[in-house]
């Protein structure tokens, strides 16, 4: 134990000497944009959205959005893989026959009861606004799941229809893809902005953006819901 | 003291860095090897974001007609970011879910103890 821990103490200050060696040559907060130049300069006029970093996400590098959401997908389904037995499900229905006097205090359930459609209403708010103010689908769609969090406190004993989350998931998932393919249609390449880009800074503008964020906002929000769902160990 | 004001950022994710892999190398317990992946996640996040920040400037947003173009910092670095911190969420709960299979298999949270791993 003790040797490991100077072993280790020893590699980290080697790597600690590195990032000093490197982090010395790379000043902070001095201009270093490269790429970004071009969107930057061309980015409204191009894409119609004002937050360029939303316009990079979801056009520049929509394809690599695509395949990120992918991985997320791919997250949740091996935590229910991992996660889901019969045995598990059956233990956890006895467990809570006996803990069924067990509840949440009363501040709670009010609580929450209170907050959980503002949570909602706020989280829906980021991600339509994703192409106008700091904020987008995977913002909103987290702000979604810890209103649902929040439920799952107050309320241990209710469950949500694990079958809805998965429709609502998939069908945010191929929205995202079948607006892709209808970009190939319409102007020639996978996830172009085929639709009118409309004036700048409006809520209807920036042509394919809100809508892609709308639906990684609702596959993000279930995506993580469903993670919670699994780990809370009532996944059917 | 300006030298900490010019290397601030550049300090603090190096350091959670640096903490989190303390953290994995030295730990026994699974829990904390996991906190320890996300220390590395959050101090590679904020090391990409301090690098594409330029001093003096806003956000990458042309809400309000007062910001131009040459005002504004790097937009990249917080693309990427956004992306990363999701993955970051998903390889937390992914290693979580296999830590409670570990112990329901071994009863035992200690990477010490645990039989089939040499360490």
């Amino acid at each position: 134990m003790r040797t490991r821990k100077i072993i280790s103490i020893i590699i980290l200050l080697i790597l600690a000497g590195g990032f000093i060696l490197t982090f010395s040559q790379i000043p902070f907060g001095k201009d270093k944009i490269n790429v970004a130049h071009y969107y930057i300069s061309k980015g409204i006029e191009e894409t119609g959205a004002v937050n360029i970093v939303t316009s990079v996400v979801l056009n520049y590098r929509g394809f690599d959005t695509l395949g990120e959401v992918t991985v997320l997908f791919i997250a949740a389904i091996g935590l229910g893989a991992v996660l889901f037995t019969e045995k598990r499900v059956q233990k956890h229905a006895s467990k809570s026959k006996d803990d069924k006097t067990k509840k949440a205090s009363l501040i709670l359930r009010t609580g929450s009861n209170l907050l959980f459609p503002l949570i909602l209403l706020f989280g829906a708010y980021i991600f339509v606004h994703g192409h106008l103010t700091p904020g987008g689908g995977f913002q909103g769609g987290a702000v979604i799941a810890s209103g649902f969090l929040l439920m799952y406190l107050a309320f241990p004993k209710q469950s949500i229809n694990k079958k809805s989350l998965s429709v609502v998931e998939s069908l945010s998932g191929l929205i995202f893809v079948g607006i892709g393919l209808f970009g190939l249609i319409f102007s020639g390449y996978f996830l172009s902005n085929f639709l009118p880009k409309g004036i700048p800074n409006t809520l209807f503008s920036a042509g394919i953006i809100p809508i892609i964020y709308i639906a990684v906002g609702f596959k993000v929000g279930f995506e993580l819901t469903s993670v919670i769902d699994d780990l809370l160990g009532r996944g059917k | 003291m300006s030298l900490i004001y010019n290397w601030m950022y550049y300090i603090a994710s190096g350091g959670l860095i640096l903490i989190g892999m303390y953290i994995i190398l030295v730990k026994t317990n699974l829990i904390k090897i996991i906190i320890g992946l996300n220390f590395i996640d959050t101090g590679v996040n904020i090391l990409l974001v301090c690098i594409g920040y330029v001093k003096g400037r806003t956000a990458p947003i042309f809400s309000t007609s007062r910001i131009n173009p040459t005002n504004v910092v790097d937009p990249v670095p917080q693309a990427l970011v956004l992306t990363a911190i999701v993955i970051g969420v998903a390889v937390l709960a992914l290693a979580l879910s296999i830590a409670i299979k570990v112990y329901e298999h071994n009863k035992t949270l200690n990477v010490t103890k645990i039989r089939g791993l040499k360490w």
